[in-house]
């Protein structure tokens, strides 16, 4: 096996415990931090490439990286403040609970 | 070459899966911060240190403490009540559905033949030339970045901040 498919398999199978924790979970903050796991395997990913690719002086995976840090960063505050939104109004973090505009 | 790698994935998905189980959410936070730990070391061991040293400063350093910030106002009575899985047949529905993604990208990566570069040179990229990368052919993406940032942290304050309490109506 060649170090970059061991680089992939590492991050295939961080991004399928992140997703487990999204989907079975039902607590809000964990759903979150389940997509945050899932988003720092694709970053995984962008630095395998980057390292065992054809061009590593280009840098292209780490500005990628860089720029998806940032906006995952951003994403993190802003579904944490909804979390907290959402839990003074209705007094509940479980997902199930939030079904107002449920038809 | 390979033995480090094998440490930091066996830590990673250790502290990942733990904290994906645990019943307690300050432990989940905990570990999940050791999670990310790990992937730093990942990108030093692939020789991306200033990515290493950016996912500290934002997961391990900021990320983290927002999370614990929501973890404690969010808190329910004084205990700290097991966070349950929420019903048997949704975990289950859960598990079987990223196993079976497990499955197919595993399938995937290992039947594709990768040789690269037999022994592809230390990929060196230095702050410097990050640095020059960033201010010159990326500028406008680093720009559209930060205001980004500042309009979703502007956002959610608004979006956290405390209600004022209304005059009561006549």
């Amino acid at each position: 096996m060649s170090p970059l498919q061991l680089c992939l398999v590492l991050s295939s199978l961080l991004f399928c415990v992140g997703l487990a924790g999204a989907l079975s979970r039902s607590n809000t903050i964990l759903v979150l931090l389940g997509i945050e796991l899932m988003l720092n395997a694709a970053n995984l990913n962008f630095i395998a490439f980057w390292r065992y690719g054809l061009h590593p002086a280009a840098g292209t995976g780490v500005i990628f990286v860089l720029f998806a840090i940032a906006v995952a960063a951003a994403e993190a505050a802003v579904g944490l403040a909804l979390v907290i939104a959402v839990h003074r109004h209705r007094k509940t973090v479980r997902l199930q609970e939030a079904n107002t505009l449920k038809g | 070459m390979t033995t480090p790698l094998l440490l930091i994935g066996i830590l990673l998905l250790g502290g990942a899966g733990a904290a994906m189980l645990s019943r307690n959410l300050i432990h989940s936070a905990l570990l999940l911060v050791g999670a990310w730990a790990g992937i730093a070391g990942f990108y030093l061991w692939a020789g991306a240190e200033f990515v290493a040293f950016a996912q500290v400063l934002v997961y391990v350093g900021a990320v983290s403490m927002v999370v614990l910030f929501a973890v404690l106002l969010t808190r329910q009575g004084a205990t700290t009540a097991p966070v349950e899985f929420d019903s048997f047949q949704r975990a289950v529905a859960g598990f079987i559905t990223a196993g079976g993604v497990a499955g197919v990208l595993l399938g995937a990566i290992l039947g594709t033949p990768m040789d690269g570069p037999a022994a592809p040179a230390p990929a060196a990229i230095t702050v410097k030339q990050l640095g020059a990368q960033l201010m010159g052919p990326h500028a406008a993406a680093l720009l559209i970045v930060g205001v980004i940032l500042t309009v979703a942290l502007l956002g959610a304050i608004l979006i956290a901040a405390v209600d004022k309490p209304e005059d009561p109506a006549p």
